[in-house]
């Protein structure tokens, strides 16, 4: 009888006890706090939207890619925001980019979808074929990273959108850069050694452009720093992913950082103790010893914001960029056991500097582009070779024309203008590759 | 205690049965595939706490809900019915040809490959003429090296047909890149050119009428032609085939070249009518799926129809489920669709063998001396029933004699 109360005492101690490491135990992350919100918050406040108002989203993958689910998440909480019922948010996931897309936008239009959006850049043929067969409907066909809703024969109901998440990924970079500093002062590797390797998914615009803003950012804090890039040629391809960054981390690379949508890259630094900046998506469940911070789009206030201007019958943007401003470019929380000292404080000032317009992400002075990368067809440069002039490829076309100067003096300083809607468009064109950055592939 | 142990009778011993009549065979079968969808709709009300009633209305309503909705289902069903018949003569003659996937990939891609550099500089009409011969010529290529090699050398069909679908994949992963351009994400968009007729207004009833046309043809081919007997003579057994005079070699390279054929057909459909362009997802695994669903028909032409009804029917049914209970992601339907397969494939071993339980001796052999010998009977025969029968690897082999000679023959018998 003694054992039996004991064994029973013990039991319950032990349980008590895991209760209270459970509560205990947070996630360690130093708390993000968005300080700009979007004044038309209030203005959603009083929107009316119908009962029958439904959208429609079509993703590539589904909630096992961080790229996907975090439109999904978007969607979702643009809907709970704005007090609709989830009901009316048809999801299709899986939807390649080809005949399939076709389909499902189809489908949705017969589902009564008011709005049909589309998650992927390969998507943007089908959604256009779609948009002109509805036409006169009054539905709107919104895609994400599209290049071709600005051009004059594209369906007038269709629409590009995308974020300025090169200023993500700098805020990004500037954590990584951090972090870098504090290894080298902690005598892990010298100051000339400080090497990222980033995985990325295609050698096009929307992943140069991320790449190039990290590693700017990391290099205005850690000026020794430099990048080798090694492609998958895959948006989802985790094994692929995994194994790039294991051989990154074989070649010295001292920080990993990826644009791909697997959890692939992250588990590799997990298991190689490297730290890494993720994308998309927050890592600090399953890799809270080596994440640092991850930067991502919020699409929840485009979503807002489309279904106020449909609801209000607005016209949409043809091109919309999320800013800073807008709460669409957004960092996850920091994580607390791995980010150096003093990185909240840097990435908040600089992210003050960025929204007040007195640092760029794209200052042609912060970098140079000479030897092979050099193209003279596309751009000028100036005797140290930091760019003055450079014609991207905006207005797309099967040859890749470049069409329109991207280049803009703002007080005495050149500045790539990257996803300015302002006669340009929301996805991104810088597709430059700038000296310190090492192509492998 | 180790003498009762050694001569206990299993609990059931399985026999194998060759007397069980057609229709009964194909009403277990539709008995399992009716059995199975109470079974997935209980899982699904048990995890997405929606009643059973709802789960099926949602799948009737993915598969049939608009007119869309029906002829996108028969359009995918008569691609995937096309693949499944250009497999089965090859599966008939038990040359296990894994490969439609690279056959299918690889026509389609010959296809495009003339609507790339063709398009607009000749007439549609010969475009879509060329395009024909040329995913002919791929596809009937692609299913024809490994059956050269097999006649020829004896290599392994199995793996030389699935290492055939990665130099496909490759292929198209490599052309597209260079079409689309380097610097873009490597997907190349539909062309504006050849593109096959729309038949009643739309690009999904060309795919229908040839997919209703190559089953009956296939049909009466296995069913009533020379080449058909031919084909599953050599089947059965490549001894009796050599021995009436007939050429093993000839009859492999023969098939293989229809099977190729008939992939080459779905390939050219789903380039020139349906996608307008290639990728490495074109085909979408069908390929695979087109094995099951060849099997599971009993190499039937006729039943494939049903059998791809399902697969389709399922696939879009759980996708609509998943949709309309907003889980946004694929995992519970496939599933779902595992699930039922997995019991549809486990009814054809009920219709393979009678499962017979213990008997009760005490009460019904009260002699002795005949009760141990018929213990002693009943283990010989338990022993080799579980082990005689490979149901993955025989087809549908009724006949036991033939079967034996086969194995006896085995070691000296190499294809020449």
């Amino acid at each position: 009888m003694k054992k039996k109360v004991l064994a029973l005492v013990l039991a319950i101690v032990v349980v008590a006890a895991l209760c209270i490491g459970l509560v205990a135990c947070n996630d360690g992350a130093i708390k993000f706090n968005e300080t700009f919100m979007p004044e038309w918050d209030e203005e959603y406040a009083t929107l009316e939207v119908p009962a029958d108002f439904k959208f429609g989203l079509i993703c590539l993958h589904g909630e096992s890619s961080n790229y996907d689910k975090n439109f999904i998440e978007s969607a979702r909480k643009a809907f709970r925001e704005l007090g609709l019922p989830e009901s009316n948010l048809i999801i299709k996931t899986d939807i390649k980019e080809n005949e399939e897309c076709t389909t499902a936008a189809r489908e949705l239009v017969q589902q009564g979808c008011d709005i049909i959006f589309a998650d992927s850049f390969g998507h943007e043929p089908y959604m256009s074929k779609v948009a002109a067969e509805a036409g006169n409907e009054n539905i709107k066909f919104c895609h994400a990273t599209g290049t071709t809703a600005h051009n004059p024969d594209a369906p007038a109901n269709l629409y590009n959108a995308f974020a300025s998440i090169y200023e993500g990924r700098y805020l990004a970079g500037i954590v990584a850069g951090m972090k870098l500093n504090q290894m080298i002062a902690a005598g892990k590797f010298k100051a000339e050694d400080a090497k990222i390797g980033y995985v990325g998914a295609f050698p096009y615009a929307e992943v140069k452009s991320g790449y190039t803003s990290f590693f700017l950012g990391a290099r205005s804090v850690c000026p020794t720093v430099t990048m080798e890039v090694q492609f998958t040629s895959s948006w989802f391809d985790k094994l692929s992913e995994k194994s790039t960054a294991q051989a990154l981390i074989t070649r010295g690379c001292k920080l990993i950082s990826q644009h791909a949508d697997s959890d692939g890259a992250p588990n590799a630094c997990e298991e190689a103790g490297v730290p890494n900046v993720s994308y998309n998506g927050s890592m600090i469940q399953s890799c809270s010893k080596t994440f640092l911070v991850s930067s991502r789009i919020d699409w929840a206030p485009y979503f807002k914001y489309v279904i106020a201007q449909t609801v209000n019958n607005k016209e949409i943007e043809k091109d919309w960029v999320g800013t800073i401003e807008t709460g669409s470019v957004a960092l996850t929380n920091l994580n607390a056991d791995t980010v150096a000292p003093g990185t909240l404080q840097a990435v908040l000032k600089a992210r003050a500097e960025l929204v007040k317009g007195t640092r760029y992400v794209f200052d042609c002075s912060t970098f140079t582009v000479t030897g092979k990368n050099f193209d003279e067809a596309k751009m000028k440069v100036d005797a140290q070779g930091h760019l003055t002039s450079y014609k991207a490829d905006v207005n797309t076309d099967a040859a890749f024309t470049p069409d329109t100067e991207a280049i803009e003096k703002v007080g005495d300083k050149y500045i790539f203008m990257e996803s300015d809607a302002e006669g340009r468009r929301s996805a991104p064109y810088f597709d430059i590759t700038i000296d310190g950055i090492t192509l492998l592939n | 205690m180790t003498k009762t142990k050694k001569i206990r009778e299993p609990l059931i011993h399985l026999v194998k049965r060759d007397d069980l009549p057609g229709w009964k065979a194909w009403g277990i079968r539709a008995l399992s595939i009716v059995g199975a969808f109470v079974f997935i709709c209980l899982l699904s009300f048990i995890v997405l706490k929606r009643s059973p009633f709802q789960i099926v209305k949602f799948m009737f309503e993915g598969a049939f809900g608009s007119k869309l909705s029906t002829l996108v289902l028969f359009r995918d069903l008569s691609i995937l019915l096309i693949i499944s018949l250009a497999v089965t003569p090859a599966f008939k003659m038990k040359f296990w040809n894994i490969g439609a996937e690279g056959q299918v990939l690889i026509s389609a891609w010959g296809a495009v490959l003339c609507m790339y550099y063709l398009g607009g500089k000749i007439p549609n009409g010969a475009l879509i003429f060329i395009m024909l011969l040329s995913s002919m010529t791929f596809g009937i290529l692609w299913a024809v090296i490994p059956a050269i090699f097999k006649a020829k050398w004896g290599t392994n069909e199995t793996l030389f047909t699935l290492m055939m679908n990665y130099i496909a994949i490759q292929i198209v992963l490599g052309s597209t890149k260079i079409w689309a351009g380097v610097t873009s994400t490597g997907v190349l968009h539909p062309l504006q050119y050849g593109h096959l007729p729309q038949v009643a207004g739309g690009d999904y009833a060309l795919s229908m009428i040839v997919a209703a046309v190559i089953t009956l043809l296939l049909f009466f081919y296995m069913r009533f032609s020379k080449h058909g007997y031919e084909l599953s003579v050599v089947g059965e057994s490549r001894n009796t085939a050599r021995y009436i005079g007939i050429s093993v070699p000839k009859v492999i390279v023969r098939t293989l070249v229809l099977s190729g054929a008939i992939c080459a057909v779905a390939g050219f459909l789903l380039a020139g009518g349906i996608m307008h362009t290639v990728g490495s997802g074109t085909v979408g695994g069908q390929g695979f799926t087109a094995v099951l669903v060849s099997w599971l028909a009993q190499f039937n032409p006729i039943a494939m129809i049903v059998v791809s009804f399902v697969v389709i029917f399922i696939s879009k049914g759980t996708t609509r489920v998943m949709e309309n209970c907003g889980i946004a992601n694929s995992f519970f339907s496939q599933v779902l669709t595992g699930t039922l397969f997995f019991i549809i494939i486990a009814c054809e071993f009920f219709i393979r063998y009678r499962v017979l339980p213990r008997k009760r001796h005490k009460a019904v052999a009260p002699r002795e001396d005949l009760d141990d010998d018929s213990v002693e009977v009943v283990e010989d025969f338990a022993e080799p029933d579980i082990v005689i029968e490979e149901p993955l690897s025989e087809a549908d082999d009724d006949k036991q004699e033939t079967r034996d000679e086969d194995v006896e023959h085995s070691q000296e018998e190499t294809v020449c």
